[in-house]
């Protein structure tokens, strides 16, 4: 609760420094990512299964394939995406000191950036290499 | 660094216990929290042995006679007592409802009462519901217009527009839904929560008004309206039978629909 020596009306308060706009964006996003995964999720775990062996050469063979290529590059940015807006929600839920939920939120964008950066270039090295 | 330490007077302990008349043979127990913030005292539970043969069906008629017969300090709120004011909400048994509504009956072993959960305490079964109401002015629940009313008569709402009030007009802000709420718990001071946000609904389905834009536009912020996980604690607990999860869900789906 506020502090006692806090003369702001409740609705004041409540108020606050008012709405911020991009909410709906944000939220869509995150179902827009959650129902991609599903697809995403459903033809990784497939294709994993119905591969031969679990060797670095079949693993090459298999991404050498454009769709797997382009499915795999979907599900990091897409997968990385979606976890971000989830931590990003659970910081926004849990942490109230505003300093620490500021900084949790910009480490969890930076390193899911880059680990999409990451993914896809990995993926796209492996699949377009010699 | 974390603090460790529990917040001074969080820890609540047993208190007395006013036993039942002699030759009573129907005894219940309530074990009742009361609190008085003014003494710095911990808060404890008091326990009341109440003889049923002499008392009403539901949980406020035994909290009367507690009141009338046994203690006359504790404190809480009621007025109507047949659940159309709102006042006698408090957690009974685990689950936030209306001591009115409630029957003993229902309630298996001793009756525990506390206040609604995660508010400050006035005292004892009273929590300080300021933050709530003015949470419930900020979304402007009255009708807003630009054309005139006409001047013969009232303006007209089909039936099946009336129709679309039916489950919101009925909240009496008791309060029950909002404080069941694990994210109101953990942001009450930008999260409106579900009572707040079900009446916003009720004007945003009112097909008079004429401020629907607006309404959307106030609640488009991730904490004003975007806290509400779907946890439907609030259904759950709402004495009215109303669907306060519902409104929301819907005032979420009208601001994904403006956008498309």
């Amino acid at each position: 609760m506020s502090a006692s020596n806090d003369y702001r009306s409740p609705l004041a308060k409540v108020k606050g420094l008012g709405r911020s706009s991009d909410a709906t964006r944000f939220f869509w996003v995150q179902k827009l990512t959650a129902i991609a995964l599903i697809p995403l999720t459903l033809w990784l775990c497939y294709s994993i299964a119905t591969l031969p062996e679990l060797t670095y050469e079949v693993l090459i063979a298999w991404l050498k394939s454009p769709f797997n290529a382009v499915m795999a590059s979907l599900f990091t940015v897409v997968s990385l995406k979606h976890g971000m807006i989830g931590m990003q929600v659970i910081f926004e839920d849990y942490i109230h000191t505003h300093s620490l939920r500021f900084g949790a939120i910009l480490f969890t964008k930076l390193l899911s950036y880059f680990m999409m950066a990451l993914g896809v270039y990995s993926i796209l090295r492996l699949s377009l290499g010699n | 660094m974390a603090d460790f330490k529990l917040p001074a007077n969080s820890i609540v302990k047993p208190g007395k216990t006013v036993k039942a008349p002699e030759g009573a043979t129907n005894i219940r127990k309530f074990i009742v929290y009361r609190y008085d913030p003014a003494s710095g005292d911990n808060p404890r539970t008091d326990t009341y042995e109440v003889d049923m043969d002499n008392c009403g069906p539901m949980v406020l008629d035994a909290l009367l006679k507690i009141k009338d017969e046994m203690d006359s300090s504790v404190a809480l709120r009621r007025s109507c007592r047949e659940g159309i004011c709102g006042s006698c909400s408090m957690n009974i048994d685990g689950r936030n409802t209306l001591a009115c509504t409630k029957s003993i009956e229902e309630i298996e072993g001793d009756v525990k009462i506390f206040p609604l959960p995660h508010q400050p305490i006035i005292k004892d079964l009273i929590s300080d519901l300021t933050n709530f109401y003015a949470q419930y002015a900020s979304v402007e629940p009255w009708m807003k217009t630009e054309t005139p009313a006409p001047p013969d008569k009232e303006r007209l709402q089909s039936v099946e527009d009336r129709g679309k009030l039916d489950g919101l007009y009925e909240c009496i802000l008791c309060a029950c839904c909002s404080t069941s709420c694990p994210s109101y718990w953990w942001n009450s001071d930008r999260y409106l929560g579900p009572a707040a946000l079900l009446n916003a609904y009720r004007w945003i389905a009112d097909s008079r008004d004429e401020a629907t834009g607006e309404r959307l536009d106030e609640l488009e912020d991730p904490f004003k309206l975007y806290r509400c996980h779907t946890i439907m604690n609030c259904t759950d607990a709402c004495p009215k039978d109303l669907n306060p999860a519902k409104s929301i869900a819907e005032i979420k789906h009208l601001m994904i629909k403006r956008k498309m």
